[in-house]
C-alpha cells in the first residue's frame, strides 16, 4: 500500500514560540488518520503545513506523492480541506456555495447534476436555496464538507470536523466519513475527542506541545492508559483510612477524600466492591464511574494534564 | 471534464460571487447611496445659500459630492475583504489554487461597481437642485474615466486597508479618514477660506487636485495641472495599494 502522506521532522515556528518539533508521520492510501490533542497542541498548524497554506521551518513533507513546498499546486489538486470554522459563504445559498466550487473547478456541464447530488447526498436539499447565515452549524459543516468534496479529492485533511457539533450531528459527519473511506479517499482527521479518534480512526498520533508522544491503532494506545476506574468519595479522613485498608490496590487522595478503584465499571464489579463496603460497614459519600478520556491519556503518555496556554 | 484554471477566469468567478453579495444586501448598497445624497442636500439645500464661492453653490458642490460618494462607498468594500479574511473562506480559497489576485480583484471590480451607482444617484441629485454643468461629451466621457480611476486606486487601497485590520470593527473604522479627508479639501469651500493649517493642507492633499479635475471637467476651465496631479494621486495611491494589498493578502494565512 502506498502512502497518501508522509512527513519527517517537521518543524514550524511561530517567531520565537515553536509550535511543531520534529514530527514524523505517515499515512497509508485509503485509510483515516487521526491527530489527537488539546487544544494548542499543534494540530491545526499541522494541517495548515500539510495543506500548503504556511510553510515548514524544516523537515519534509511529502502530499500525494508531491513535496508540499516545491510542488504546492500539484497537493492542492490532490487534497480537499475542511477546516476548523465551516468555510461557506455566509451570503450564498447552500447551492450557490456548491456552484461556486464547481465553477472554479471548471467542472461546466455536468455541474447542476454534481450540486444536486451532493446536496441530496449531505441531507441539505431542502435549504439549498436559503442563504447559509440561516443555517445551524451542523448544516455548516456538512455544506463545508460537500464543498470539499467537489473537486473529488483523494485526500481529505478534516480539522476538528465535529467541535461544537451536537451528538446526533456528530453521528451523521461520522457515517458521512466512513462512506468517504469506503470510496477509497485517505482521511486526516484531527480531533480533541478520544472517542471520535477511537471511532472512526485506522491510527491515532497523540500530539503535546508539538511533539507525537505515541502513535499507534486505537486497540494499542488504549493499552498504555490507564482503564476505567470507580472514585469513592468519604465524609472524613478515618473512613477513607478504614476504606483503604479493606480496597487494598485503590490510590487514595488525602485532600479529596476520595479512592480510586480499577474497575470495569459494570454492573457487577460494582455490586461486589459495594458489596465489601458494606460488610465493613463503611458508607461513601459519592460514587463516580470514570472511563478514560483524553485527559487520562495525556497524564499516562505525558505526566501532565491538557491545560495548555491558549494561543 | 475541467478545464485550465486562468487568473482572469478566476477573477470572473469571483466577480460574480461579488455581485451576488450585493444584490443579496440591499440595505449596504442603500446606504452607500443614501449618506451622499443626504450630506448633499444638507450642504446645498440647507446651507448653500450661505456660502459664496462664486458661482451658484450646486455647481461648485456637485464634484466633491462626487468623490465623496465613492470614499463613503468604500467603507462597505473595507469590511467585506476583512469579513473574507477573517471567516475562513479565503483559506478554501488558497488550498484550492484559486488565483491569489482572483478574490481581490473581484473585491475591487465589485466595488467599483457600487461606486459607479452611488455616484449616478448622486448626479441625479445635483441635476434635480439645479445643477446645470457646461460639460460637453468628451467632458462627460473624462468625468467617466475619472470616477473609474478613483475608484479603482483608492478601491485597491481599500482592499489593502481592509486585509490589514484585526478585525471587521476595525476595518470600518480605517476607512474613517478616506471619508472625511474630502471635507478638508475643496470640496465643500475653496482652500482659500479655510483657516491656516487647514488651507495648507487642503491645498496639497491628494483629493483636492482629484476634486478640481472633476470641477474642471463638469464647469468647463480644467487646468492641466490638476489634472496630471489627480492622475500622478492616483496612479501612486493605486500601486501602492495594489502592492500593499498584495503583499498582506500572501502574509495572512
Amino acid at each position: 500500500m502506498s502512502s497518501a502522506i508522509e512527513v519527517s521532522q517537521l518543524r514550524k515556528a511561530f517567531g520565537d514560540r515553536t509550535v511543531l518539533d520534529g514530527i514524523d508521520l505517515e499515512v497509508p492510501a485509503g485509510t483515516i488518520f487521526s491527530l489527537l490533542g488539546p487544544n494548542g497542541a499543534g494540530k491545526t498548524t499541522t494541517v495548515n503545513v500539510l495543506t500548503t497554506l504556511i510553510t515548514a521551518d524544516g523537515g519534509s513533507v511529502r502530499v500525494a506523492g508531491h513535496d508540499a513546498t516545491t510542488e504546492a499546486k500539484a497537493v492542492r489538486a490532490a487534497i480537499g480541506v475542511t477546516g476548523q470554522f465551516a468555510a461557506v459563504d455566509e451570503l450564498l445559498t447552500g447551492r450557490e456555495n456548491l456552484q461556486l466550487m464547481a465553477d472554479l473547478h471548471r467542472i461546466g456541464a455536468g455541474s447542476g447534476k454534481l450540486v444536486g447530488e451532493l446536496l441530496e447526498r449531505f441531507d441539505l436539499a431542502e435549504s439549498a436555496g436559503k442563504p447559509t447565515s440561516t443555517y445551524s452549524g451542523g448544516m455548516r459543516r456538512k455544506l463545508d464538507l460537500a464543498m470539499t468534496l467537489v473537486g473529488d479529492p483523494r485526500i481529505i485533511f478534516l480539522d476538528e470536523p465535529t467541535t461544537g457539533l451536537d451528538p446526533r450531528s456528530r453521528r451523521t459527519m461520522w457515517g458521512i466519513v466512513r462512506e468517504l473511506v469506503a470510496g477509497g479517499v485517505t482521511v486526516f482527521l484531527t480531533t480533541q475527542y478520544l472517542d471520535e479518534a477511537d471511532q472512526l480512526a485506522d491510527r491515532i498520533a497523540v500530539l503535546d506541545r508539538g511533539r507525537l508522544v505515541a502513535q499507534g491503532t486505537p486497540a494499542e494506545l488504549k493499552r498504555q492508559i490507564p482503564g476505567s476506574h470507580v472514585r469513592l468519595r468519604f465524609a472524613d479522613p478515618a473512613t477513607l483510612d478504614a476504606a483503604a485498608r479493606v480496597l487494598a490496590g485503590a490510590t487514595r487522595d488525602d485532600e479529596a477524600l476520595t479512592l480510586q478503584v480499577a474497575s470495569d465499571g459494570g454492573t457487577r464489579a460494582l455490586r461486589s466492591l459495594l458489596d465489601r463496603l458494606d460488610e465493613y460497614s463503611l458508607d461513601a459519600e459519592e460514587l463516580s464511574v470514570h472511563t478514560p478520556d483524553l485527559d487520562d491519556v495525556f497524564l499516562a503518555l505525558t505526566g501532565h494534564d491538557t491545560e495548555v496556554t491558549a494561543k | 471534464m475541467s478545464t485550465v484554471a486562468s487568473p482572469l477566469g478566476d477573477s470572473a468567478i469571483m466577480l460574480r460571487r461579488n455581485f451576488k453579495h450585493t444584490l443579496r444586501n440591499p440595505t449596504a448598497v442603500f446606504n452607500a447611496v443614501l449618506f451622499p445624497v443626504v450630506i448633499m442636500l444638507m450642504f446645498v439645500y440647507l446651507l448653500g445659500d450661505a456660502f459664496s464661492v462664486g458661482v451658484k453653490y450646486v455647481d461648485y458642490a456637485t464634484p466633491g459630492m462626487l468623490v465623496l460618494a465613492i470614499c463613503y462607498g468604500l467603507g462597505s468594500t473595507a469590511t467585506a475583504v476583512n469579513s473574507d479574511m477573517t471567516k475562513g473562506i479565503i483559506n478554501r480559497f488558497k488550498v484550492m489554487d484559486v488565483s491569489r489576485g482572483a478574490v481581490l480583484t473581484g473585491q475591487v471590480v465589485a466595488s467599483l461597481l457600487n461606486n459607479v451607482i452611488a455616484v449616478a444617484a448622486i448626479v441625479g441629485t445635483a441635476f434635480a437642485l439645479g445643477f446645470r454643468p457646461s460639460a460637453s461629451f468628451a467632458d462627460w466621457l473624462g468625468v467617466a474615466g475619472m470616477v473609474v480611476l478613483v475608484g479603482f486606486s483608492i478601491g485597491w487601497f481599500t482592499v489593502a486597508l481592509g486585509l490589514s485590520a484585526k478585525s471587521v470593527e476595525t476595518a470600518g473604522l480605517a476607512t474613517v479618514p478616506l471619508i472625511m479627508l474630502p471635507f478638508l479639501s475643496t470640496a465643500i469651500v475653496p482652500a482659500g477660506k479655510m483657516g491656516p493649517g487647514a488651507k495648507q493642507f487642503a491645498e496639497y492633499q491628494p483629493f483636492t487636485p482629484i476634486i478640481e479635475t472633476f470641477r474642471g471637467l463638469l464647469l468647463g476651465n480644467l487646468h492641466a495641472g490638476d489634472a496630471i496631479a489627480a492622475i500622478a494621486w492616483c496612479a501612486g495611491i493605486g500601486v501602492v495599494g495594489y502592492l500593499w494589498a498584495v503583499a498582506t493578502f500572501k502574509k495572512r494565512a
